[in-house]
């Protein structure tokens, strides 16, 4: 794995960017609950390239869709999530949107307090290393979760053990409106890495391409048995925490307009354009056609039946 | 047929459901050199290795989460808590990941796992190593609570947990561990999850109860015996799903029921009890729902007076169930 394939790398973050502002419009015209934007996290999934799709483990932060897109999840997943119908693939309209989950694309279920997923990457890792399998389990959660008990059990016992799991924390400066200075004392969340026996890096999410070489640099040596590492990726999120959340109380507006400056998808595009890999044309002929993927995907979700009463009830057990 | 403790049952099973299934592990604090602080799997991490039987670190959540995760990609594992008053860190992760999984993703990702602990009191161990944590977990549909009370149900019941693709509590009562003991048959055998199991045959009274109870419920009887009462005594072996179809049976034949838990009284499992019997078999009953249970007291106290004073006894269930014979 040299370097990865940048067209894709771009695509798929461009693509999460356009499904993040038509579900924003959706709700924002009341017809879907809730919406969960990532607009401004796209550069992250530079990681999902040094992962070896179908066969290592994602139990991702939930603003990773440019990532959980490459690894197999398509529009029509999204919007039969978003609308919360029957046939929604990750549990039949039963959760809020973005809780991601996909057995075949091996994304491990989410739940929503924060950030008890992480743990269970390390019950995945321990589970591959028990088999002898070479299989990397890959776990994302933001700067406020990194505060949480469930980090610090997670971190140690991955380190005893020296399992296969890479801990990602998606640093964007606030948990919900809660900056970085409340929620620790220190200025890299990475910085503690040392202190559980693994190395800790960061890297700026606002270049994929950086994350990428980070991420294969701790993927390749999971997969030597060496055990885990800790990135912290700087990013910053362009919209508030959720449709529930108006940032305008803790954030000002001259702060978004000077982050917006390092949007990560922008500065791909014009990267890829400078290099001659990429062009204008191309770029409007590709928004023309991811547009009517998604208009396709909110056309099928919308039409696709609602649960029916009787089927809250199944699964509560196995029988 | 061997006659076997309670927890010689149990360490034996856990033995042999791990050479059945490779997937089964053991994940736990002191389970692995120490063969666990009562000695429950004393022999297993020489026997299956350091990458079957882990001993922890002191991590409750972790313990349980790592676990979780396992068994979402298809291991077997069993979790150790120490002590039940020790689960309360994991709570979460139970509650909210365990229960739910199967749930939540509409049977795509399942939970098999089993959460094995030693419960109750009556071994000196106040208010942190004495606890009844049923309750609290009772309550959690997606969950199945087991807490068997003889060697032979320890067994059948412990493999079927481990061989139930949900996540199971298998609550182990610590003062039964050595003080039990009952023949065990060696052959493989499973017992249904969710059904109770009638210990002695009565007619004029019905008494539910579980664990360390179940033999206290059982001197009572054979004392009342002695004064022409009969007592029958439904063991209740798993506390969700209960077994509704054996206890309302028993109620109906007798018309008169007491409940016994050592768990406080308020929201324990005589309240539900009594509730689904006021609703299912009222007709039937010739006298109000009796509850022997602990006091509601923040826990059971270290001394040997307030541990005596708490705890129900052979002696305060044979009180009730003779004034409810009577009534």
């Amino acid at each position: 794995m040299d370097q990865p394939d940048s067209l894709a790398l771009y695509r798929v973050m461009l693509l999460a960017r356009m499904i993040d502002d038509r579900i924003w419009q959706l709700n924002r015209q009341g017809r879907v609950h809730f919406a969960v934007p990532v607009a401004g996290h796209e550069g992250v999934a530079g990681y999902a390239f040094a992962l070896d799709p179908g066969r290592d483990y994602l139990v991702p932060h939930y603003r990773d869709l440019a990532a959980l897109l490459h690894f197999g999840m398509t529009p029509r997943d999204v919007f039969c999530n978003l609308f919360a119908k029957a046939n929604d693939p990750m549990g039949a309209g039963r959760q809020m949107f973005a809780h991601w989950s996909s057995v075949k694309q091996h994304i491990l279920s989410l739940s929503s307090p924060q950030p008890n997923h992480v743990s269970h990457a390390v019950g995945i890792a321990l589970a591959s290393k028990i088999r002898g399998e070479d299989t990397v389990t890959w776990t994302g959660f933001g700067d406020g979760s990194s505060s949480k008990g469930d980090i610090h059990e997670s971190m140690n016992f991955a380190a005893i053990h020296k399992l296969p799991v890479i801990f990602c924390c998606e640093n964007n400066g606030y948990a919900i409106s809660v900056p970085q200075a409340k929620q620790m004392a220190v200025e890299n969340v990475a910085d503690r890495a040392a202190g559980y026996g693994m190395p800790g890096v960061v890297v700026p999410g606002r270049d994929p391409l950086q994350v990428f070489e980070v991420a294969r640099t701790a993927v390749e040596r999971a997969r030597r048995g060496e055990g885990p590492t800790f990135i912290e990726i700087k990013t910053y999120r362009f919209m508030p925490h959720t449709s529930n959340d108006d940032d305008k109380r803790y954030r000002t507006r001259e702060e978004l307009d000077a982050e917006r400056t390092n949007d990560p998808v922008v500065l791909f595009r014009e990267r890829l354009v400078a290099e001659k890999t990429w062009d204008a044309q191309r770029d409007d002929a590709l928004k023309l056609e991811l547009q009517a993927q998604i208009d396709d995907a909110q056309a099928f979700a919308e039409a696709s039946p609602a649960p029916t009463p009787a089927e809250a009830f199944t699964n509560v057990y196995a029988e | 047929m061997p006659t076997k403790t309670f927890i010689e049952a149990i360490r034996d099973t856990l033995r042999d459901e791990m050479a059945r299934d490779d997937n089964v592990i053991l994940l736990g604090e002191d389970v692995g050199a120490n063969g666990g602080v009562f000695l429950a799997t004393e022999g297993l991490q020489k026997k299956f290795g350091a990458n079957r039987v882990i001993d922890a670190p002191l991590a409750e959540l972790a313990i349980i989460g790592v676990s979780i995760g396992a068994a979402a990609v298809g291991l077997r594992p069993i979790a150790e808590i120490q002590f039940a008053d020790f689960i309360h860190p994991a709570f979460d992760q139970i509650v909210n990941e365990a229960a739910k999984m199967r749930y939540r993703t509409n049977g795509a990702w399942t939970c098999p796992m089993v959460i094995r602990t030693p419960w109750g009191g009556g071994i000196h161990g106040g208010l942190y190593h004495s606890q009844s944590i049923e309750a609290f977990f009772c309550h959690v549909p997606g969950l199945k609570v087991i807490a068997p009370s003889t060697p032979y149900d320890a067994k059948g019941l412990l493999a079927a947990a481990i061989r139930n693709p949900d996540p199971v509590l298998f609550l182990e009562h610590k003062k039964l561990y050595r003080s039990i003991k009952g023949e065990v048959p060696d052959d493989d055998y499973v017992l249904p999850i969710g059904k109770a199991d009638v210990k002695r045959a009565g007619s004029d009274v019905t008494a539910i109860a579980y664990g360390a109870m179940l033999h206290e419920t059982l001197a009572a009887a054979e004392k009342l015996a002695s004064e022409n009462i009969s007592v029958q005594v439904v063991d209740l072996r798993t506390l969700q799903p209960l077994d509704r179809e054996t206890i309302l049976t028993s109620v109906r034949k007798t018309s008169k029921v007491c409940i016994i838990h050592e768990d406080t009284r308020t929201m324990g499992l005589g309240a539900e009890l009594s509730a689904i019997i006021s609703e299912e078999a009222f007709s039937d009953l010739d006298a109000p729902i009796v509850r022997v249970t602990g006091p509601d007291l923040p826990g059971i106290p270290f001394n040997d007076v307030g541990e005596h004073t708490f705890l129900p006894n052979a002696e305060k269930i044979a009180n009730a169930l003779r004034a409810l014979a009577k009534y």
